[in-house]
């Protein structure tokens, strides 16, 4: 009798658990669409990539990319720098994307600071070239760029690439720094000249540690578009190549896996730098969030 | 050497004004905090309390007049070179930091030894009841203990003065309760000035040797808690600190130390001299609620006494006593709180009541109309 009893109470619990995971799956099927979407786009976007990480397997024995599956090779891993030419405008896209990623992290930083800080005379101005740097096409950039070297008579080549992606760099370095100076709290550096720190000691110990992930992320962010600028370097570069120069000169003739190997060998990097960049700013968040809470409280008097 | 030792801590300020786009944030204040002295200002938001704390820190220039630190001219120094530390309403602890580096970070800003700062710290986290707590981030702290950090931060430095900017305004009720007397403990065990701002009368109340009233950017009154509670110089201050029924009179008579005021609705009260702050003819005449005696309105007034008569609206037992509402001459809303002693004589709602209350509880000010609409926070 008893154990009817029990069985009785059961079921509703038993129908209350066959219920829930049903209800998961509607809710499943409901964004199905949305999830189809995302993969459709995740493709779009992966695909190419996926490809040319693929192709940089591939037996080619022409030495140039073909899109027929010849078989598994590890050969363009181990002869990658062969191509001494290759090679070199490789190392010259790194020397400029890490020097001007460099140079425009430590020209933007400050001037970031200087636009939310400080009120000064042509802060609106400096907004706006700004904002046209990011805004303006880079065959204009690149044209103007180039006569204006030739009108000063300057020699083109790593020294102009160099000055023209710090350039442009710049207003992204600006931009990215300063959306995270928002999210620092002005009482801190208040706080550091309460205690004895002049505005050089204030800058040092304490707003850029906090801008620390901002800055890196501008600076990744210079090195990315640096390294596969094409448009404006075109202009300005005189004799020097740089990777994506070289590659489209040799688009023509065809390409060597090897280019698939270093783009695959600058993807995964790239990648590895970025998630690295999103975790440590992620964990600063999560302390700067908890340490700001009561600021919500409106000012007083 | 005397005389500097006993101008260290003291805060005055003279003529002090500031200005922000037009909008006058504080007007022509003068001040003295007195070395050693836990001192308050007082006031509704956007009275200019914080902005005359964030002055004397160094944080706002002063549109006008002088701050005098331990008798020194300030005024022009930024907060690096101003010998007062603030604990500020956010905090603002170091997110990057862990506890010991957030207390040293005034000691190494000074170069002192590294085991004078070890030593330093040690104490001062142990004076807020932190020890063992160094090697935590700000953000593995609770509020009560962020504030805490805040305070050994700002202390450790032992500056001449302490500016504390609504410290307590972001803990929950019961931790800033405790909050407070560890606070006034502290700054005994210390000894140093502190200058704390807040908009909480009670807090000020229980915590300060003397308190200043603000109101628009002026003081309206400066004087010990009680002075301040039970002589209240305006009406604004009045209705501020604590609860007050307000009765609108006329002045009768000012002599023999007594000055006879006619109430709306007809009775005399009495005044002594010395408790009378009102200029004009029309004065407003206060009794705090706890100050006042019910009674039927049969029962003889005792010599000497004042009162007015009434019809009771509301009686509330809240444990501690009763609180009731009662509808005076010209239905000016009056309050009563008889304490719970046991004696109570039963009043119910409708009754006619008789407020008895003696004249040296009755305190008088200027009629300023539409005063009481300020609400304090």
């Amino acid at each position: 009798m008893s154990a009817v009893a029990t069985r009785a109470e059961d079921r509703p619990i038993a129908a209350e658990r066959a219920a829930a995971p049903r209800k998961r799956r509607r809710r499943g099927r409901k964004g199905g669409l949305l999830t189809v979407y995302f993969w459709l786009m995740m493709i779009y976007t992966v695909v190419p990539i996926v490809f040319m990480i693929i192709y940089g397997f591939n037996r080619a024995p022409a030495e140039r990319v073909t899109f027929a599956w010849q078989g598994f090779t590890l050969e363009w891993y181990k002869h990658l720098f062969d191509l001494s030419d290759l090679t070199a405008a490789l190392i010259t896209s790194l020397e400029i994307a890490v020097l001007s990623g460099l140079i425009a992290t430590a020209l933007g930083t400050p001037m970031a600071l200087a636009m939310s800080r400080y009120r000064y005379r042509g802060r609106g101005a400096t907004d706006l070239v700004v904002f046209t740097d990011i805004a303006a096409p880079s065959v204009v950039v690149g044209a103007s760029l180039l006569s204006f070297f030739i009108l000063l008579n300057i020699p083109r080549g790593f020294g102009t690439i160099l000055i023209t992606h710090v350039a442009f760099n710049i207003a992204f370095v600006v931009v990215t720094v300063r959306a995270r100076l928002a999210g620092v709290d002005t009482s801190l550096e208040e706080a550091a000249q309460d205690l004895g720190a002049t505005p050089w000691v204030t800058f040092w110990r304490v707003t850029l540690p906090l801008l620390m992930p901002g800055v890196i992320s501008a600076f990744l962010l210079s090195f990315a578009l640096s390294i596969d600028d094409f448009i404006i370097t075109s202009f300005v570069n005189g004799q020097t190549l740089t990777f994506p120069l070289w590659i489209w000169g040799a688009v023509k003739v065809g390409i060597p896996p090897q280019v698939f190997v270093m783009g695959t060998l600058i993807f995964v990097g790239g990648v590895l730098i970025a998630v690295a960049n999103v975790v440590a700013s992620r964990r600063q968040r999560v302390q700067t969030i908890a340490v700001n809470a009561p600021t919500r409280v409106p000012r007083e008097g | 050497m005397d005389a500097a030792d006993r101008t260290e801590g003291h805060v005055s300020l003279r003529g002090l004004r500031k200005v922000f786009a037009e909008v006058v944030a504080v007007e022509s204040l003068d001040l003295d905090v007195a070395p050693g002295e836990f001192f308050s200002l007082l006031g509704p938001s956007g009275c200019g309390k914080t902005t005359t704390l964030r002055m004397i820190g160094g944080f706002e220039e002063p549109t006008e007049g002088r701050v005098l630190l331990s008798g020194r001219d300030v005024t022009g120094l930024p907060p690096y070179r101003r010998d007062v530390n603030t604990v500020f309403q956010s905090y603002a602890l170091f997110p990057h930091l862990d506890v010991f580096e957030n207390v040293a970070f005034g000691l190494r800003r000074k170069k002192l030894p590294k085991d004078e700062i070890k030593r330093r710290v040690a104490d001062a986290l142990d004076l807020v009841a932190l020890s063992g707590y160094e090697r935590r981030k700000p953000s593995q702290l609770s509020g009560g203990q962020q504030q805490r950090v805040a305070l050994a931060r700002a202390l450790v430095n032992s500056p001449q003065v302490l500016l504390l900017d609504e410290p307590l305004g972001a803990l929950d009720l019961k931790i800033r309760k405790r909050m407070q007397l560890e606070l006034k403990r502290i700054q005994e065990e210390v000894g140093i000035t502190f200058l704390y701002v807040t908009h909480d009368q009670e807090e000020a109340m229980t915590m300060s040797d003397r308190l200043a009233v603000m109101r628009d950017g002026r003081v309206e009154q400066v004087g010990d808690p009680e002075t301040v509670y039970e002589h209240p110089a305006t009406e604004f201050v009045a209705g501020f600190l604590g609860a007050s029924n307000l009765l609108t009179g006329e002045v009768k008579d000012r002599s023999s130390g007594l000055v006879a005021v006619a109430l709306e609705g007809g009775s005399l009260a009495a005044i002594p001299e010395h408790r009378f702050n009102g200029t004009g003819a029309r004065v407003k005449l206060g009794v705090r609620p706890e100050k006042i005696t019910l009674q039927p309105p049969d029962d003889p007034v005792p010599p000497g006494a004042n009162h007015v008569d009434g019809l009771l609206r509301m009686a509330t037992f809240i444990g501690v006593g009763h609180q009731y509402e009662i509808e005076g001459p010209g239905g000016t809303p009056l309050r009563v709180y008889a304490q719970n002693v046991g004696t109570r004589r039963d009043f119910s709602p409708g009754d006619r009541v008789r407020l008895v209350w003696d004249p040296e509880h009755t305190f008088v000010v200027n009629d300023e109309e539409g005063v009481g609409d300020d609400e304090p926070r």
